[in-house]
């Protein structure tokens, strides 16, 4: 270790690992129901991750939910940013997660014609 | 790809280790691995979060759903349900003592809510054997900034500004302490870490050395930079393997990294660091016992002065703290002294971390900020006492500390108010007891202690403890005797006064605050041969209450006639007839007779 520099750069570098623990992130929440594991939740939720992973996002936190009682529009994924509303996806197939993390999760920009609903 | 989406936290500490931890982390990997999830969910180990007694915890991030009770058999449910379906497994979940409520998440406990985790900050939250996640939370920092920012001497008036004070006990400003070892003149310094912490039922050492041991590694190294020194020694206590073999992993990162060795931070500042394991003694903890340990001597205290900051290891001027002492140093340079500073009282800064044991709900390791009330401590973090019972009376300090009865319970706490109200921070033992607590009985536990420690050097503590002890003996079998009081006193006084080190210079505390808050116990101990309290084998009494409504069932039923009283009156129990049977106890239909006078 030779400066401070050094020692702050490495840090930033290290924290994109340990900063799931401080949930103050982007949120992206999987509906993990019985329907929404029979349509795909599971590979849905694997191909967010791959592109989050792929465009290296710092600090998205990937959680699961059960039922909401839209059972029809499964595949369900929320986004919620920090401080902004709760967007519902409906319908997500894993080829719809390029665009979610392109235009959502990195851009702020909502995926009009995939959502299902909006809530505070 | 591999992306990462979750970590469970499980609880490393050896508190947890010894509930079954290790099996549930290996069911956790296995299990996880099983479910095809091996590659979005990392299991990681931690040390303590100071809840052992709730143990073994895990934690599972990004929600930070808190666990407790976890045991192997749960792993499948915990598995299926959270990490693969998202539903939080309730009855898992901690259940708040008071409200039966279960609570999901860590900060919304009322035992965490109502901490300061500054000096915890990471205890539970990074991997302990694990540098990089030290580096992430903030670590190395106040190091850098100390050797590439500052000279030695601002390192030491930044300390002395935050008014930090030694937590091993005494509570001696640290800032000075530095200054002194740093003026003493010499070529050769060290730098010495106190963790033999051999207070009873205190850990919060062990704690901070399991779960942050880089931390303690840093203020060591601050400070050999602030004194001159290039040599440090950390003193722990044998039986704390774990906490060991994590600082020898720590020390060996360190190393690797350059945060410790040669030329660090490009400073040319040199800094090495060893452990020597503690010969298992309580008065090795004595700074002088300790040195005398380490060089290889028997630990035994030698008069001071010189201080270790004139004269201390090999003769060289060394600086002594306490690990929690160390690890308060991280704050305080990389935030500055007055930031610092902000938290607590006039007189005492910062945060203490309290070991809370004894009759309340929730036992375990809490840190708070100085100045806060004993009642906060014992009821909104502690959670109240056992069973709806009473309190009685909080034990502070451990060994060299006092008890303060309930009328002392809105004292607000730092070094000072607890001195003067004959107890003392000590190490921050707090010990909470009930009615059902003899306090004469636990005078003579903690003299037990100290006497069965003194290392027999000087003859006040060695011969005058036993004699001490012999007295309370008697008193608690129901031979006290008339006098005995005023001997105790003057023994105590005496001891006090002439003993050569801090265990003898402080035996007596427990007995003195005892008799100055609980008199009455021990002249009825004496006079009516009676434990208040019930606790006393020799003298468990009973006593009809104010509850007796005259029916004189009790009357009947004793043996021994020891029973008076005229019908519809109050009946009264001669004691030096009861055989203290508890006949009567049973028979009577209002439940007026009870154990204790
Ligand atoms: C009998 C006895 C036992 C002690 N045990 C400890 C101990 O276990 N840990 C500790 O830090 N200080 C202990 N001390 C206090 C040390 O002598 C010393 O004051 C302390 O390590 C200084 O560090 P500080 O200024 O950071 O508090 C003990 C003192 C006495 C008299
Ligand atoms: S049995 Fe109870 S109420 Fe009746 S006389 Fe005895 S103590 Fe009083
Ligand atoms: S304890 Fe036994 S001996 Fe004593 S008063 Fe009650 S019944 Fe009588
Ligand atoms: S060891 Fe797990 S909480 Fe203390
Ligand atoms: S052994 Fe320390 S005072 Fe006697």
């Amino acid at each position: 270790m030779k400066s401070l520099e050094e020692l702050k750069k490495l840090r930033e570098k290290l924290q994109s690992d340990t900063k799931l623990r401080a949930a103050d992130g982007i949120k992206v929440i999987v509906g993990m129901g019985t329907c929404g594991i029979a349509a795909g939740a599971r590979e849905v939720m694997a191909a967010l991750m791959d592109e989050v992973k792929k465009r290296g996002v710092a600090g998205v936190a990937f959680q699961q939910t059960g039922c909401i009682g839209m059972c029809d529009k499964e595949v369900l994924v929320d986004i919620i940013s920090p401080g902004g509303p709760r967007i519902t996806y409906g319908n997500v197939r894993p080829s719809d997660a390029g665009r979610l993390v392109a235009e959502h999760v990195v851009n702020g920009q909502i995926v009009k014609d995939l959502v299902v609903a909006k809530s505070v | 790809m591999q992306f990462i989406r979750s970590h469970v936290l499980v609880c490393g500490g050896t508190g947890c280790m010894s509930s079954g931890s290790r099996q549930v982390q290996a069911n956790l990997e296995g299990e996880i691995a099983r479910r095809g999830l091996g590659g979005e969910v990392r299991v990681v180990q931690t040390g303590c979060h100071g809840f052992c007694e709730m143990g073994p915890l895990v934690i599972i991030y990004p929600e930070g759903v808190f666990y407790v009770s976890v045991k192997a058999e749960d792993v499948p449910e915990i598995v299926e349900n959270h990490l693969y379906k998202g539903r939080i497994v309730e009855r898992l979940l901690y259940r708040e003592p008071l409200s039966q409520e279960r609570i999901p998440s860590y900060d919304e406990i009322n035992f965490y809510k109502k901490q300061r985790r500054v000096i915890l900050k990471n205890c539970g939250r990074i991997n302990p054997d694990d540098i990089n996640e030290y580096i992430a939370a903030g670590g190395y920092e106040a190091l850098g900034k100390a050797l590439t920012l500052m000279t030695p001497a601002a390192v030491v008036e930044e300390v002395k500004k935050s008014g930090l004070r030694g937590r091993g006990g005494a509570g001696f400003p640290t800032g000075m302490k530095w200054q002194f070892a740093r003026q003493s003149p010499g070529e050769k310094k060290y730098i010495v870490c106190n963790a033999d912490e051999g207070d009873p039922g205190a850990f919060m050492d062990r704690s901070v050395l399991e779960g942050d041991p880089h931390r303690i590694i840093e203020g060591m190294a601050v400070c050999g930079y602030a004194i001159g020194a290039d040599e440090g020694y950390i003193y722990v206590r044998a039986e704390y393997p774990l906490a060991i073999k994590r600082l020898r992993t720590a020390i060996a990162q360190a190393e690797e990294m350059g945060f410790l060795g040669k030329d660090i931070f490009g400073s040319g500042f040199a800094f090495s660091l060893h452990i020597k394991e503690g010969a298992g003694a309580f008065v090795c903890g004595e700074e002088t016992a300790l040195l005398q340990s380490i060089e290889g001597k028997r630990g035994m205290p030698r008069p001071r002065p010189p201080f270790p900051a004139v004269s201390g290891l090999w003769g060289k001027p060394t600086n002594i703290n306490n690990v929690e002492t160390f690890a308060n140093i991280l704050p305080i340079i990389v935030d500055g002294g007055e930031k610092y500073a902000e938290i607590g009282t006039e007189k005492s800064k910062g945060t203490k971390i309290f070991a809370l044991t004894g009759k309340i709900n929730n036992t375990g390791l809490a840190e708070v900020p100085m100045g806060i009330a004993m009642r906060e401590i014992i009821y909104d973090i502690g959670g109240g006492i056992v069973g709806g019972k009473k309190f009685k009376a909080v034990q502070i300090g451990g060994p060299s500390g006092g008890c303060l009865p309930e009328e002392m319970l809105d004292l607000t706490i730092d070094y000072d108010s607890l001195t003067a109200a004959g107890a003392m921070m000590g190490s921050g033992g707090l010990v909470v007891m009930d009615e059902t607590t003899c306090m004469v009985d636990v005078a003579k536990f903690f003299l037990t202690f100290t006497q069965s420690e003194s290392c027999g050097k000087c003859t006040p503590c060695r011969e005058g403890t036993k004699r001490m002890l012999e007295i309370l003996t008697r008193i608690t079998d129901g031979e006290g005797r008339d006098g005995d009081i005023a001997l105790l006193e003057d023994l105590a006084r005496g001891i006090k006064q002439t003993a050569l080190c801090g265990l003898g210079q402080t035996a007596p505390n427990p007995v003195l605050s005892t008799l100055k808050y609980f008199r009455h116990e021990y002249e009825a101990h004496i006079k009516d041969h009676v434990c208040p309290a019930g606790a006393c084998a020799n003298l468990t009494g009973y006593t009809i209450t104010d509850g007796c409504r005259g029916c004189g069932m009790c009357k009947k039923a004793c043996p021994v006639g020891a029973i008076a009283g005229e019908i519809k009156q109050r009946h009264t129990i001669n004691h030096s007839v009861c055989i203290k049977c508890g006949a009567c106890e049973s028979q009577c239909p209002f439940k007026a007779i009870r154990k204790g006078a």
